[in-house]
């Protein structure tokens, strides 16, 4: 049978996977204030390639990514609207999804601006990040902040799969890029700060 | 009936036209039209086209790790599948009744599913359709346009679906992935604290939900003649109910009625689902055709769903809901496929009134959590739990090993008791808009509107960037492709030669 990237074979500490913290604090009057960098993985680990979004979070996390208080780590399935609320009072947003093979090549970043009238992409239940930005100016009426999104190649997305070879160098590419994307944001939250 | 275009007498020489993949539904659809050279619609199918292997993917696992790796099936409904499996392994495993705490929180959990289910769906993927137009500008038909254009509408749908995933999360553990129900029972509570947080936002969700079953009605009463007309067809129901044939959504028994609302079974009990229920395959689809065993294949097909379940009870057990049904019912049994969103929002009224008292409930914030295994363990350990799942009945059944294994299971979920409903949906649409007319996006997003309206999810939990467009290719019998029609990613429709 194969086995899968499980998020329950991983260090886990509550609220990494499915961002608990982070729902706590995105409802509507809340007092705590978020880390001001969010990072999004999107995917479902037991989809082969699709687990690239959670398991480069899983990496971070392991890395001590969050150990400043200047980051918190989200994974989902899915984007879904009330995922908007989640980019509420943020300085910077990263979102990490797998795409298709082809779409890139191994893993590239790019800047992300919300969607506008005529560019809506048709999907399912799941929204574009892009749409999630707009929404969130939108529907929740907070200013979207600065984004990025890391699309990292995949290979196979069949259910039960492993992450492929490929996927895996990948996966290398993608960390180095979101480190240095994390180290950047970082610096200018703390000018800003000073 | 629209039976006859299911299958063309005389494929050879109609033109093809495949919408494919349906947008805003999960999974991978595709619709096939074939037309005659006056483009009259001749054959019209609703085509899944993904094989899931959900089966596969199950045996073989030790059984106390089901109920949470079928979340993984779905990241729409994941808190269903949980459910599902966790019945059918109190079952299998010879546990009595499980303790009052769990069924509370199970109950909570469940009813937090359906309110975010349904809110996510008529807010954020059908209200653009019935807001501005099946055919209005695409550029607008989306939850970005319903936000500019409504924006209270907008954010009280977000925030109904906050406040259900809030459920879900305070019972399960997690948003997503979560461990709150396990065989026997669950694993945590609510603390007074949680219970006291979701207590004081329930005044202002149910007026939401109210405010959201009047938006419905109201759009119905504007356009009667559309709401009552499109994509409408005469079906029968199956659905749980309570014993006492109240609505029932966490456990029950099976009642099926027949077009004019008269019984056809009743009282069932679920472990007995293979003596009613049979599938057929056809070689056109992944996905097969459920059928009443009694009435066979050519008259035992049915519907589940929203529009299933309001019918097939006597009542609801909720007056905010039960005088919105009353409403709904005003006029004799209802078959409309716009219907399914009126329902649908009294269900949300309704999951939102057992949610409110849920909270109120002491065993909410504690109790004994899991029932005891039985001192002998049974000789053979099989179960089915059923559930009803946001878009319908959701079957699950088991049979473990000796060796503790997963050694047999079959699922039966919601989409696919509808799979034969869905394609009726769609050659009631063809035969009435398409006969004789160009294929443009509207005509196209018309065939759409009729299968989102059962919601299906078809194979959820997967995507990857730039795998959504939709294509339509216009192909002779021969397979000459005669040109082309291509709504993009970003959502421009362009039209072009072959």
């Amino acid at each position: 049978m194969a086995t899968d990237v499980s998020s329950e074979a991983l260090p886990e500490r509550a609220g990494l996977l499915t961002g608990a913290d982070s729902e706590a604090r995105a409802v509507p009057g809340r007092s705590v204030k978020p880390p001001p960098l969010l990072v999004v993985g999107i995917g479902n680990p037991s989809r082969g390639d699709d687990a690239l979004g959670p398991a480069l979070l899983q990496a971070l996390y392991a890395a001590g990514a969050e150990a400043s208080g200047q980051v918190e780590l989200l994974t989902d399935f899915q984007l879904q609207v009330e995922h908007a609320l989640d980019l509420d009072g943020r300085a910077a947003v990263l979102f990490v999804d797998a795409a298709r093979p082809g779409a890139v090549h191994g893993a590239a970043l790019s800047p992300l601006t919300p969607a506008g009238a005529g560019t809506i992409g048709w999907t399912s239940h799941a929204l574009e990040p892009g749409v999630l930005l707009a929404l969130c100016e939108r529907a929740v009426g907070c200013p979207p902040p600065p984004a990025w999104q890391l699309a990292i190649e995949g290979e196979s997305f069949e259910l039960g799969r492993e992450l492929s070879t490929a996927a895996r160098r990948h996966l290398q590419q993608a960390r180095a890029l979101a480190e240095a994307w994390l180290a950047q944001r970082m610096a200018a939250c703390g000018q800003s700060s000073a | 009936m629209t039976r006859h275009l299911e299958t063309a007498a005389d494929p050879e020489g109609l033109r093809r036209v495949a919408i494919d993949p349906v947008s805003r539904v999960e999974g991978h659809g595709k619709v096939t039209l074939l037309l005659d050279a006056h483009n009259r619609v001749q054959q019209a199918r609703l085509h899944i086209v993904e094989f899931r292997g959900f089966e596969a993917f199950i045996q073989g696992r030790p059984y106390w790790e089901v109920p949470v790796m079928v979340q993984r099936l779905c990241g729409i409904c994941p808190v269903s599948h949980h459910l599902a499996a966790s019945k059918a392994l109190d079952v299998a495993l010879g546990v009595g009744a499980i303790p009052r705490t769990a069924g509370v929180v199970r109950r909570l959990m469940h009813y937090g599913q359906i309110m975010q289910s349904h809110a996510l769906h008529f807010f954020h993927l059908s209200s653009p359709d019935l807001l501005f137009g099946f055919d209005s500008e695409v550029e607008r038909r989306n939850i970005v346009g319903v936000a500019a254009a409504h924006p209270d509408v907008a954010r009280q749908g977000v925030l109904l679906r906050k406040y259900g995933q809030e459920v879900i999360r305070l019972t399960a553990g997690k948003r997503v992935h979560g461990t709150g129900s396990v065989p026997g029972g669950v694993n945590r509570h609510l603390s007074r604290e949680e219970r006291d947080d979701l207590a004081a936002q329930v005044p202002q969700m149910l007026e939401w939900c109210e405010r959201a079953v009047d938006l419905v009605a109201e759009l119905h009463g504007r356009n009667p003649a559309l709401y009552e007309r499109f994509g409408r067809f005469e079906s029968s129901f199956l659905s749980l109910v309570r014993s006492d044939g109240a609505m029932e959504l966490y456990d029950g028994v099976l009642r099926a009625r027949d077009a004019q609302g008269r019984i056809l079974l009743d009282g069932q009990n679920v472990q007995r689902y293979l003596e009613l229920i049979e599938e057929e395959a056809r070689p056109w689809s992944y996905m097969k055709f459920p059928h009443l065993k009694s009435l066979g294949r050519e008259a035992g097909w049915y519907r589940v769903g929203p529009l299933a379940r309001v019918q097939n009870c006597d009542f609801i057990a909720t007056p905010r809901a039960e005088a919105r049904r009353q409403q709904f019912l005003a006029r004799g049994p209802v078959h409309a496929t716009l219907a399914y969103h009126w329902a649908r929002m009294i269900e949300m009224l309704h999951a939102m009134e057992v949610i409110a008292a849920l909270l109120d409930d002491e065993a909410v914030l504690g109790g004994t959590l899991t029932a005891p295994l039985p001192a002998v363990r049974p000789l053979r350990r099989e179960g089915v739990g059923v559930i009803e799942a946001p878009r319908g009945t959701l079957i699950h059944h088991y049979t473990i090993g000796d060796d503790d294994l997963i050694s047999w299971c079959n699922l039966i979920v919601s989409t696919t008791h509808n799979n034969q409903a869905m394609n009726e949906a769609v050659r009631a649409v063809a035969a009435e808009y398409f006969d004789g007319r160009e294929v443009t996006e509207g005509l196209l997003n018309h065939i759409e509107v009729a299968i989102r309206a059962y919601d299906p999810c078809l194979s959820c939990a997967t995507h990857a960037l730039g795998q959504m467009p939709l294509e339509v290719t216009l192909v002779d019998a021969g397979g000459t492709a005669l040109g082309t029609a291509v709504r993009h990613g970003d959502g421009r429709f362009e039209r072009g030669a072959a």
